[in-house]
């Protein structure tokens, strides 16, 4: 347990939840305001990383026109996903969107010119040298880390990255106070009536899943530029299986429940790590990642049939029953 | 011609491996309404199964076989008593039953990791035994999981139109109120549902680990999503539409490598087709082919 007070570990942690606050809170947005079951999340991160991945380095763009053009494509995709499949059924929604979410990652990993295939970003340039992506990115941290003292990169990182969640969450809470937030949660609790009174339903689900997926989309470069090469597994159904424990164990339709979720499933998932007295001693630490994983299919069980409010969420506003 | 015919009997073995899993699904979709998640892990927990048996137990696969159905069938049994029917009594709906399959499927697939590792295993079998009849080449493998099949196919058809429990689970997944009141035993028809498709889904993964030759515990997530296609293009709901679905999946996944078409589709992309195949239904006949029209 003596690393368990490792302050660069925990460091780590909290860039990671911080990147998942802003995926997840695009997912938030999604299901616990409109009510869509996207599954397919994940797909708008992977477009957002790539996307930026193959313009700085084939292309070569800056990495800020890279960054922005990323998000615009992940809103198109959204756009693209959501204009046939908006009038499906919940259920079949959610099976389509995790079809999409596996038909981007399967292109990912076969369109090796593309993506570099199923080794990832290190491809990017081709055969023999190691593609980066970083070097503009590089240069902030270590500009931020100055301001800070500091030269451990991922507090810079850690800075930078919940600043911007923060930025985001403020956004989306002030967003949803408005007339356009009502219409949403109006189409979450009943979306005839809400036609009935002549909003047009399929616009504003368009509009949310866009959104959605615009906040992924960010996910995603934060994600790339956290870890500086990436590849197609990274953004897997489980990656999207993780923002939905997160929106559910914080509590849905709560904006500001995002981060709290996000915190305490970090800290679980990364804390278990360090559990090295029985019965998690018995296991190897590589047989300890499936035993976590087994927890946090735990958690989410245990979420639905005990608390599916979560932590936070609004029992009344309950989307889950 | 001879690539086409041999495409064809292949797509014929994966589909109706699809066939089996699919079946499953949509027995427990049509007298449960729930999208389970965790059927692809059932199949891989019947492949597993299997393998204790053929491997470390040293017997042939017709035990091996025999075992991964039993256990598959028990396990989706407990299930139903220590997970869903509590889950049912609390008043979850479509969405909680669904993210709880979902974070059953993350357990069972773990713990699948935690106890058989996440390297590749095999079936010890025979793999150089071919057998062939004019242009088409069959392994044992593919030969035995087509035959056993069908076999099981023909068997559930039979169930379901001529047997009682048949009838009960067609009139429990038609209307569930009307079956109450002409009193039919829910409880005990939803038990024997997961009975068959927990013995249907470890038959189809013990077939699917024979036919891809080497499997790992993500084998059956893998498979979901193509089995998802196949029920939906069958028509969810409906088991003969399941059986359907999957061999004209099968079939239509191996022909779309057909190099007479444009150069054919690269091996790699089969599950996209597959992929493609679900999102086409689901937008042009969300009925799928013998499904029956309901209310979207």
């Amino acid at each position: 347990m003596s690393q368990i007070a490792s302050a660069d570990f925990w460091t780590f942690v909290g860039v990671v939840a911080g990147i998942y606050t802003i995926f997840a809170l695009g997912l938030q947005v999604q299901f616990g305001f409109t009510g869509l079951l996207n599954f397919g999340h994940a797909a708008f991160m992977a477009i957002g990383a790539y996307t930026m991945a193959i313009l700085v380095v084939k292309e070569h763009w800056a990495l800020w026109t890279a960054s922005l053009a990323a998000l615009g494509v992940a809103v198109v995709f959204g756009v693209v996903l959501g204009l046939p499949t908006l009038r499906l059924r919940a259920d079949y929604f959610a099976i389509v969107t995790i079809a999409f979410s596996e038909i981007i990652r399967y292109a990912a990993t076969n369109e090796d010119s593309l993506t570099g295939g199923s080794q990832g970003t290190i491809n990017l340039a081709g055969q023999g040298q190691a593609a980066y992506y970083n070097h503009t990115w590089d240069r902030v941290t270590t500009r931020v880390d100055g301001w800070l003292g500091s030269s451990n990169r991922d507090l810079a990182m850690l800075v930078i990255v919940w600043i911007v969640a923060l930025v985001a969450l403020v956004l989306v809470r002030l967003a949803l106070r408005t007339p356009w937030g009502r219409v949403l949660r109006s189409i979450r609790e009943d979306e005839d009536a809400a036609a009935a009174l002549g909003k047009p339903v399929f616009a504003f689900k368009l509009q949310a899943l866009a959104a959605g997926a615009f906040l992924a989309g960010l996910a995603g470069l934060f994600y790339a530029f956290q870890f500086s090469f990436f590849s197609p597994n990274d953004f897997d159904p489980l990656t999207t299986f993780f923002a939905w424990t997160i929106v559910i164990l914080g509590g849905v339709g709560r904006v500001f429940a995002v981060p709290l979720g996000a915190l305490v499933f970090g800290v679980i998932f990364a804390g278990t790590r360090f559990f090295d007295f029985a019965p998690f001693s018995w296991f190897s630490s590589a047989d300890r990642a499936y035993l976590r994983l087994v927890v946090v299919g735990l958690i989410l069980i245990g979420l639905m049939a005990f608390r599916p409010q979560g932590l936070a969420g609004n029992r009344k506003e309950m989307v889950l029953e | 011609m001879d690539e086409l015919v041999q495409l064809l009997v292949n797509g014929t073995v994966t589909g109706s491996v699809f066939a089996l899993a699919a079946v499953g699904i949509s027995l427990v979709y049509g007298t449960l309404r729930i999208v389970n998640f965790a059927h692809g892990d059932y199949l891989t927990f019947g492949a597993y199964m299997a393998l204790l048996v053929n491997l470390h137990w040293g017997q042939g696969m017709l035990w091996a076989t025999l075992f991964a159905i039993a256990l598959t069938a028990l396990l989706a049994i407990v299930l139903e008593y220590v997970l869903w029917r509590p889950m049912r009594r609390k008043g979850a709906k479509f969405i909680s039953l669904f993210v709880t399959s979902i974070g059953l499927a993350l357990v069972l697939r773990s713990l699948l990791l935690l106890g058989g590792g996440a390297g590749p295993r095999t079936y010890q079998i025979n793999v150089f035994q071919v057998y062939s009849w004019g242009p088409v080449r069959l392994s044992q493998s593919q030969l035995l999981a087509v035959a056993i099949s069908l076999c099981a196919i023909v068997f559930l058809a039979l169930l379901l139109a001529r047997t009682q429990l048949g009838k009960s689970m067609r009139a429990l997944s038609d209307n569930p109120d009307l079956a109450a009141v002409a009193g039919i035993d829910i409880d005990r028809i939803v038990v024997y549902t997961w009975l068959i498709a927990g013995a249907l889904a470890g038959l189809a993964g013990v077939l699917a680990g024979l036919i891809q030759t080497s499997f790992d515990p993500n084998m059956g997530f893998q498979l979901l999503l193509p089995v998802f296609a196949a029920v939906v293009l069958g028509g969810i709901g409906s088991a003969y539409g399941a059986l359907v679905g999957g061999l004209v999946l099968g079939i239509v996944e191996e022909l779309s490598t057909w190099t007479r078409l444009h150069g054919g589709v690269n091996p790699t992309w089969k599950p996209v087709v597959a992929f493609a195949v679900l999102i086409g239904v689901l937008l042009a006949r969300p009925t799928g082919l013998l499904g029956r029209a309901r209310l979207l």
